[in-house]
């Protein structure tokens, strides 16, 4: 590992300047994923600032919103009474991911924040333009069973591997952050993550000294009618071949909203709108989530190893809502 | 039997849950210094130029070395041997050792050191290499039993198909390490190993000194697998670098080194034709097998040759391609060649069992071979039907459906399937140094290893049978090569040699006690034989009168003698030559398939398994679950994924590489058929530790098939290949 210099931030103003005034500074939380990347010598940044003492942790009601800390362990929040009441999805989601140890450290601003799994951007000796602009994608012509099919471009065909955040792009969640100027500014989580263009090494739209400090999720009623649906190569600790999230709205038999987003399939949560779209104002039957599947999986452009992910996704989607409007 | 048979809890759990077994890198050594290895990036050509500039200025480095300073080897043989000359012939091949004060200092060192190199384009596709007539290294020729063309001609019904296995690597929990020092010409080492005497003998002869001047250390090991079994490049490096430094160098590897330029199970693709008559006589296999090995060293599976043994067939053939590819040398991995084998055949009679509409336990009964197909010699025993019927009753295999798809729960196609598997049941040459000492407590030493199948306690039970004291007076030692020679542990032949060894100096020590016993006055053994003595709590005595005894306090004082000391080689016995000595076992699998999603739950695995006697039913039970486990992730799981384009292993790391997590486990156990086989070795034990494996993929593969009707051939069965 390199060396670095380690500060511990008090105020989330200290954090942020200390970041903002060194463009090789990083942010640490939970460290789950930072440090890892240290120690493959992929992230190489020369000094990190914890921010694990800032009081970013709670986890409240406020109006219409539920606001979650960027600090609050993503163990806390899955179990968390509000959470589960509110947004079964999101506890469901949380859980299928990583392994107990893992969520006991990983924070939720960490969670949004964890970069692909692609084997190119961990192994040095290989391209990948994610981690070194202008070396090129290993992962396009390479093995790409684990990779994109929507939104991908020539220069990175990587996935997102977070499940939180599946859950909480159909939860239509907003990012909050702040500068260290004290600027606060709130991003929609559709806006949040990126789609890769021809910067992929930019995984989202903070700038750089900007820190989450909580994730706020307006209510809705998709409580009783959510599922989230996670298909991997094994049953625990493995990123998902294909997730789907899912909360819908039925009233009188009748799907009033709609949330669809995937995990496996895109470089950020990849929100199904054109499925969405197609439930709205139906009785829901299985034809009706085969249809709106398909509609949706038709727009997918596999690469040479994972074109399962075309059927599979289309199923998944299908089961996924099956199992939320049961 | 007092000891034997009976379950025992490990005589080393207490100082391995406390953090008091020291595993080696954990050996306290004054002011060692930490080594770090550097890899290559290209998996064929040579280097151009090596800049370790950069490196050496670093904080704490002390010296870095690469093929233009390193010491030459004056080894002999194709084995890998690092930092030798600039040429690569595998990815992550050692380019450069890092010395620094401390490990993060090496490691931070080492990602400094830049290397140029003239790149060649590598082959580590085994099949296209295969289709290089300069790349096959066929060993052995192929092996004819009957004529298959005839057999195949005289089938009523017939298969053939093809089975692949990717690359799959060990990955122990505890990963490669050894400390290394010098006193003058004499080496120290500390090797996380599976025979110290192999790795004494390899640094020995790389460094051009007598192997007394080499000693060997290495007291427990976490898991090893095969991984350990030849000796490993990074000891010659330590040691090297040690003696340059005078100084103890130490190095341990990371986990994604333990998956990089090592040996790993080859890549097997193997063709099955099977025939057989209406009624389910088998009349002909013919079994090719392509492996893939590096290319400056062969190492060849018996993949095809375990099938042979396995079914009463007139008519066999088999086959093996050895294949050079720009990949570091394959080495031995749990069950080597047997499991990749079985999985073909296992999976090949499933398939035949199918299309004749016989259940396939059914098959693989009309198939019985009473005795050894191959060499028409007896079986010195051989429980297997017992095992089909013992386990065919735990598993509830009547309940089975031979229609696939017709067993249903809900979303969940249900499917049961079996594998049957065999391991040889061999002994190799073992000395144990055993000193019975007058306060009755007796030392065992023997450079053995424990790599976890809990040798040290078999061997305490074993001695304490046949000397008549209790497991806490006998004090076992291995791992360390000033005690007498024994084989690397491997190839499940431990409990057979080195307890043969304690058996033997157990016996010779009585027969000692027995002949001073009848100098005495009043001898009560007058006109006995030694065997109707037995030792018991510190008193030679009559089998059937223990009154009649005499202290073993005693005759040592009325002798001068503080102890008895017995050093005994155990050999494999002359008789055994008669007769096939092999265990036998079935593994039953039930699966749970989610078909549109391709989920597999492996829902519940029993396997039946006769191995002779069973020494201690507790580690033995424990040793049959962890093979089991194995085979649910060499089914579903395991894969060492190759970009081809670059030579390169990627998926080197547990969330890339996927072994079982708990919850991919379920309801797994095992019945021991217990035989009693008094030719196999003097205690009548098999190896287990392997065999619980063998049958396992085919199982669930072969159970995937009764669930869904699909015949998956090319392992692991991941949803993609089932949706």
């Amino acid at each position: 590992m390199r060396p670095f210099k380690y500060d511990r931030a008090k105020k989330s103003n200290d954090a942020t300047k200390m970041v903002a005034s060194n463009k090789n500074a990083k942010f640490l939380a939970g460290g789950t994923n930072i440090v890892d990347l240290m120690k493959e010598n992929v992230e190489r940044p020369d000094a990190l600032v914890d921010v694990n003492n800032l009081e970013l942790k709670q986890i409240k009601s406020m109006g219409s919103n539920i606001s979650i800390g960027a600090l609050a362990k993503n163990k806390d929040t899955a179990n968390h009474p509000l959470i589960k009441q509110n947004f079964p999805l999101l506890t469901q989601a949380i859980l299928s991911g990583a392994s107990a140890q893992i969520r006991n450290m990983a924070t939720n601003g960490g969670n949004l924040n964890q970069r692909t799994r692609c084997v190119y951007f961990y192994d040095t000796a290989t391209p990948c333009n994610k981690r070194e602009p202008g070396t090129g994608c290993g992962a396009a012509e390479g093995l790409n069973r684990m990779h994109a099919i929507f939104g991908y471009s020539d220069k990175c065909v990587a996935t997102h591997p977070s499940d939180m955040c599946i859950a909480l792009a159909a939860l239509d969640a907003v990012v909050h952050v702040e500068d260290e100027k004290g600027n606060k500014r709130k991003i929609l989580f559709g806006a949040y993550h990126r789609l890769p263009g021809d910067t992929p090494e930019k995984d989202n739209n903070l700038k750089h000294g900007e820190l989450i400090t909580s994730i706020e999720i307006p209510k809705n009623k998709f409580a009783n009618n959510s599922y989230y649906l996670k298909v991997r190569d094994r049953a625990s600790y493995a990123f998902a071949l294909v997730s789907v999230a899912t909360g819908l709205e039925i009233k009188n038999g009748i799907i009033r909203k709609s949330r669809i987003a995937m995990g496996g399939v895109a470089h950020k949560p990849w929100r199904a709108m054109i499925a969405e779209k197609e439930l709205i104002g139906k009785k829901p039957s299985q034809k009706l989530f085969e249809r709106a599947a398909k509609m949706e999986m038709e727009r997918a452009k596999p690469l040479e190893h994972n074109k399962y992910k075309v059927t599979l996704g289309e199923r998944a989607i299908v089961r996924a809502l099956k199992m939320a409007s049961a | 039997m007092r000891y034997i048979g009976k379950e025992t809890s490990r005589v080393d759990g207490v100082a391995k849950v406390t953090g008091k077994a020291r595993y080696v890198a954990e050996f306290p050594v004054k002011n060692p210094a930490y080594g770090f290895i550097v890899t290559s990036e290209i998996a064929k050509g040579s280097i151009k130029s090596i800049n370790t500039e950069m490196a050496m200025k670093a904080a704490g480095v002390l010296k870095v070395y690469t093929h233009q300073n390193a010491t030459k080897s004056q080894a002999k043989g194709n084995a890998y041997t690092a930092l030798q000359s600039p040429k690569i012939a595998f990815s992550n091949q050692p380019i450069a050792l890092v010395v620094a004060e401390t490990y993060e200092q090496a490691r931070y060192a080492a990602s400094l050191v830049k290397a140029e190199y003239n790149k060649e384009k590598p082959q580590t596709d085994t099949l296209e290499a295969n289709k290089v007539a300069t790349n096959k290294v066929t060993r052995r020729t192929p092996n004819t039993r009957g004529n298959t063309q005839t057999g195949l001609t005289n089938s009523d019904v017939k298969i053939e198909a093809e089975y692949t296995i990717p690359i799959e690597h060990h990955n122990p929990m505890e990963m490669h390490g050894a400390i290394a020092f010098w006193e003058g010409d004499k080496l120290m080492m500390f090797d996380k190993s599976q025979g110290v005497y192999g790795v004494r003998g390899h640094l020995a002869q790389s460094f051009g000194i007598p192997a007394e001047n080499v000693k060997v250390v290495s007291l427990f090991v976490g898991g090893a697998f095969g991984a350990s079994l030849k000796p490993n490049y990074y000891p010659f490096m330590t040691a090297m670098a040690a003696r340059d430094l005078k100084r103890p160098v130490k190095i341990n590897y990371t986990r994604r080194q333990m998956f990089q330029g090592h040996g790993y199970r080859p890549f097997t693709y193997q063709k099955i034709q099977m025939g057989a008559t209406k009624d389910g006589k088998l009349q002909a296999v013919v079994h090719e097998s392509v492996g893939n090995t590096a290319s400056y060293e062969n190492f060849q599976e018996n993949s095809s040759g375990f099938g042979r043994t396995l079914y009463k067939v007139p008519n066999y053939d088999s086959k093996y391609n050895l294949v050079k590819t720009d990949l570091p040398t394959p080495v031995w991995m749990r069950a080597p060649g047997a499991v990749s084998g079985a999985f073909a055949i296992e999976s090949a009679i499933d398939e035949l069992a199918y299309k004749l509409k016989i259940d396939p336990l059914e098959m693989r009964k009309i198939n019985y071979a009473e005795k050894d197909p191959e060499t028409g010699k007896p079986y010195s025993s051989k429980e297997l039907m017992k095992c089909f019927d013992v386990g065919a009753k735990t598993f509830g295999w009547k309940k089975r459906k031979l229609e696939p798809r017709s067993n249903k729960d809900g979303n969940w196609l249900v499917g049961m399937g079996c594998g049957i598997g065999t391991w040889g049941a061999w002994q190799a040459p073992a000395g144990a140094k055993v000193t019975l000492r007058a306060d009755g407590t007796v030392h065992i030493g023997s450079a053995t290893a424990d790599i976890g199948p809990g040798t040290y306690t078999t061997m305490t039970m074993i001695a304490s049978e046949f000397l008549g004291i209790k497991p806490n007076q006998v004090k076992f030692e291995l791992g360390k090569t000033e005690f007498p020679r024994a084989p690397s542990q491997g190839g499940s032949i431990t409990t057979a040699s080195v307890g043969s060894a304690i058996y033997g100096a157990s016996m010779n020590i009585r027969k000692k006690l027995f002949d001073m016993a009848l100098k005495i006055e009043n001898s009560p053994f007058i006109e006995r034989r030694v065997e109707d003595t037995e030792l018991m709590n510190g008193m030679l005595r009559l089998k059937n009168d223990s009154s009649k005894s005499v202290s073993v306090a005693e005759l040592l004082k009325k002798n001068n003698m503080t102890e008895i000391v017995e050093t005994y080689q155990a050999m494999p016995s002359k008789e055994r030559a008669n007769y096939t000595t092999m265990g036998h076992g079935i593994q039953f699998a039930e699966v749970k398939v989610d078909e549109d999603l391709g989920i597999v739950k492996v829902t519940k695995v029993i396997e039946a398994t006769a191995c002779g006697r069973v020494i201690n039913p507790l580690t033995a039970h424990s040793q049959e679950m962890g093979g089991m486990i194995w085979g649910i992730g060499m089914a579903l799981h395991e894969h060492t994924e190759i970009d081809h384009r670059y030579g390169r292993m990627m998926t080197t790391n547990f969330a890339d590489y996927h072994i079982p997590s708990n919850a991919d486990v379920g309801y797994i156990n095992t019945e021991f058929v217990e035989e009693e086989d008094k030719i196999v070795n003097p205690l009548g034990v098999k190896g287990m530790g392997e065999l619980c494996l063998v049958g396992a993929p085919a199982a669930i593969a072969n159970a995937i098939f009764n669930a869904t009707g699909k015949r998956i051939r090319d392992l692991p069965i991941t949803p993609d290949k089932l949706i």
